[in-house]
């Protein structure tokens, strides 16, 4: 009887021997191995109308390796997907980052857009770890793989009736009729729909006088300020975009509005260019939002890398809470010692985080991957700058209320 | 309503609705001769923006100041575009000079995103902030000094067509072609000279409203839209017809938002379009085509 000799290399086992390597590099690492670098596919809006923020969240992730290593965790590679500010790019995005090898994903600063990143998530079986995103159903829907610490819509909304309390009681001064200012887009009139709506159920001490709903993209707005100084409120509440915050605020000196503030809840108000575009007359605008918290070490560490980085450019939430997406990825990374998912989905709902950048007690996520209470504060502008004045654990100056009159500025 | 209010309306949508109608009046000049629908009008009219906007940052120079040079350079930029593109396309059917001239907006919006990013920026001037009184009826200045320049440069526009040779030239081409052809009149250099003229205007306007609104390079669908509906109500072709119909909506905007609520300016705008094809397809002060 013939044998073959062990020692030979048949055409058909140097091909099975290819066709076996091929298929394991073919296969990402994320199924088991233990590893030194974790890859984290960052999803954001990169273009679009969202781009700007997009860039914001993406340098709160660019300072999160430098500062996080200095700290012993390890090490992390982004791997970066652009929405363009779509839903159905997103999902295409997601799909694209985790079949490349991501062993997860962060993002993607919108609702919608990270529903469907959850849904791609949910299906493949990789954790999301939710930078910024504030629709309550995306985890209250059984997700097994999203873990979020952000403030759902309730949260956000809570939190700037229970600041604005303190705001007014700090000034000793309450208004009794406010008018609400509000983008006509799915954001601006779901929030100033839940405000309006809410605002009897918190026994406010004001009414809402008149609910202005306007078009963002719109070009004059003295229209809408006209109507807000029609209606004679005592303070003016805005849930705004950034350009259209710009005009508003440029039309209420114009038009000469004397009230006892102003306050945002939502972007706009608090961005760079804003501050730069208004100067003197943006400051002491309350913005009620989530933030970052300086009095925390981790926040100091970040703020210094940014600076150092990105001279010039603030820190807001979005760089605060893309930060500690990065860290919650990288906390868990060093406790489960692996890439494999099911590690990874393990050690982020043991997460046990006390010093991280933004505002609350830290990251403890419940069973539904949510961080149960994500504080907000509020943030006055001055001089250019912004300050957390509430809550009190995290202010770092008192809140000037009422603001000062436009003529005396 | 007090009649303050409503006076405050009127004001502001007239001094607006005049910067509109010189923005229209570019769209207007450039169909009205040469019969080519510019789909590139509001991304020509945001260039002239962004050079209002260098020439505030390199040299410090105020908007107003501004203007002759950036009508000058979207002149230059008109002429040769018309001469060197438009032209060219002018033998095919509308729909592919539509799109030749679509394809044109997409790379300037591309191009100015490159250069000056998604962000808004603006001007602060000195009277950015300023506004006066009349009893109670407030008016502010830089929206008071860009309706005073439109109105300076639509008046030159209109005088140069009526008492200039060269405008006279132009006119005639509008009114027959082929008879300008035939008395000796070099209609392709009038053509470019026209379309010259059209973005001569939206670079003035576009150096006009930087001192009203932040620039960025997605502002310019909305102003070609906008620039659209205004011509339509106020007769395609007819430059007069363009400051009324820029009126017209400035005021109908402001009063809409007033009585109705803001979100409905643009509804109320286009409304007035619908009415004015329903009831008077050639625009107000359009001529009917027989």
């Amino acid at each position: 009887m013939k044998t073959r000799k062990n020692s030979a290399v048949s055409r058909r086992t140097v091909l099975a021997g290819a066709g076996a390597g091929a298929v394991a590099a073919a296969v990402p690492l994320r199924h088991g191995l233990a590893a030194s670098k974790i890859k984290v596919g960052i999803l954001l809006p990169r273009s679009g109308p969202q781009a700007q923020i997009g860039i914001d969240c993406q340098r709160g992730a660019d300072v999160a390796p430098e500062v996080l290593s200095a700290m012993g965790y390890p090490e992390m590679e982004y791997m970066l997907g652009d929405t363009e500010t779509k839903v159905d790019v997103a999902r295409a995005q997601a799909e694209k980052l985790i079949n490349a090898g991501a062993h997860v994903i962060v993002g993607a600063f919108d609702s919608g857009q990270t529903m469907a990143a959850a849904q791609v998530c949910e299906q493949k079986n990789i954790p999301l770890v939710v930078n910024i995103a504030a629709v309550t159903k995306l985890t209250e829907l059984g997700y097994k793989w999203v873990f979020r610490n952000f403030p759902t819509g309730p949260m956000i909304v809570g939190d700037a009736f229970k600041n604005q309390r303190k705001l007014f009681a700090a000034g000793g001064a309450t208004p009794k009729s406010v008018a609400l200012l509000h983008v006509n887009d799915t954001f601006g009139t779901s929030l100033a729909g839940a405000l309006a709506a809410l605002t009897p159920k918190f026994k406010m001490p004001y009414k809402i006088v008149e609910k202005i709903p306007y078009d963002p993209y719109g070009r004059d707005f003295s229209a809408e300020v006209r109507k807000v100084k029609g209606a004679k409120p005592d303070a003016l509440w805005a849930v705004s975009r950034l350009n259209d915050a710009i005009a508003i605020t440029k039309e209420l000196v114009r038009q000469r509005v004397d009230l006892m503030g102003v306050l945002s809840t939502g972007p706009g108000w608090y961005e760079d260019p804003y501050l730069k575009a208004t100067g003197k007359y943006g400051d002491d605008v309350v913005n009620l939002v989530p933030w970052v918290d300086y009095k925390k070490e981790m926040a100091q560490k970040m703020r210094d890398a940014y600076q150092k980085k990105f001279p010039g450019h603030s820190i807001t939430a979005n760089q605060g809470y893309t930060f500690d997406a990065m860290l919650i990825v990288a906390d868990a990374f060093k406790r489960a010692g692996s890439t494999k998912n099911t590690d990874l989905q393990a050690a982020l709902q043991k997460t046990n985080i006390t010093n991280n950048t933004t505002i609350g007690h830290g990251i403890k996520f419940n069973e539904k991957g949510q961080v149960p209470y994500v504080p907000c504060g509020a943030v006055q502008n001055r001089g250019g700058k912004t300050l957390v004045v509430l809550p009190e654990f995290a202010a770092v100056a008192k809140p000037i209320w009422p603001m000062r009159p436009w003529n005396k500025r | 309503m007090d009649f303050w209010t409503l006076a405050n309306a009127v004001a502001s949508g007239l001094l607006i609705g005049l910067v509109y109608g010189l923005s229209a009046l570019g769209l207007s000049v450039i169909f009205g001769v040469i019969r080519i629908v510019n789909f590139a009008h509001g991304e020509i009219m945001v260039m002239g923006m962004f050079f209002a906007l260098l020439m505030f940052r390199w040299l410090g120079l105020d908007p107003l100041l501004s203007v002759p040079l950036a009508a000058a350079l979207m002149f230059g930029f008109g002429y040769v575009l018309q001469l060197v593109v438009v032209s060219r396309v002018s033998h095919l059917p509308e729909h592919m000079q539509f799109l030749l001239l679509a394809a044109i907006a997409i790379m300037i919006v591309s191009a100015l995103l490159l250069v000056f990013g998604p962000d808004a920026q603006g001007v602060d001037v000195d009277y950015a902030w300023n506004s006066f009184a009349v009893g109670e009826l407030i008016i502010d200045y830089p929206k008071m000094f860009a309706a005073i320049a439109a109105v300076i440069v639509a008046s030159l526009l209109l005088a140069f067509f009526k008492y200039t040779s060269t405008g006279k030239a132009i006119r005639a081409c509008a009114d027959n072609r082929m008879g300008a052809q035939v008395v000796g009149l070099n209609v392709s250099r009038l053509y470019a000279l026209t379309f010259g003229i059209g973005a001569a205007c939206l670079g003035a306007a576009g150096a006009i409203i930087l001192l009203l609104f932040e620039v960025h390079p997605y502002l310019a669908p909305g102003y070609t839209l906008l620039a659209f509906v205004i011509v339509i109500i106020g007769g395609l072709g007819s430059l007069f017809g363009a400051l009324v119909g820029g009126i017209l909506i400035g005021v109908s905007e402001a009063m809409a938002a007033l009585l109705f609520q803001p979100s409905m300016k643009s509804a109320f705008s286009f409304g007035l379009l619908i009415l004015v094809l329903l009831l008077r397809p050639q625009g107000l002060l359009g001529k009917a085509v027989r």
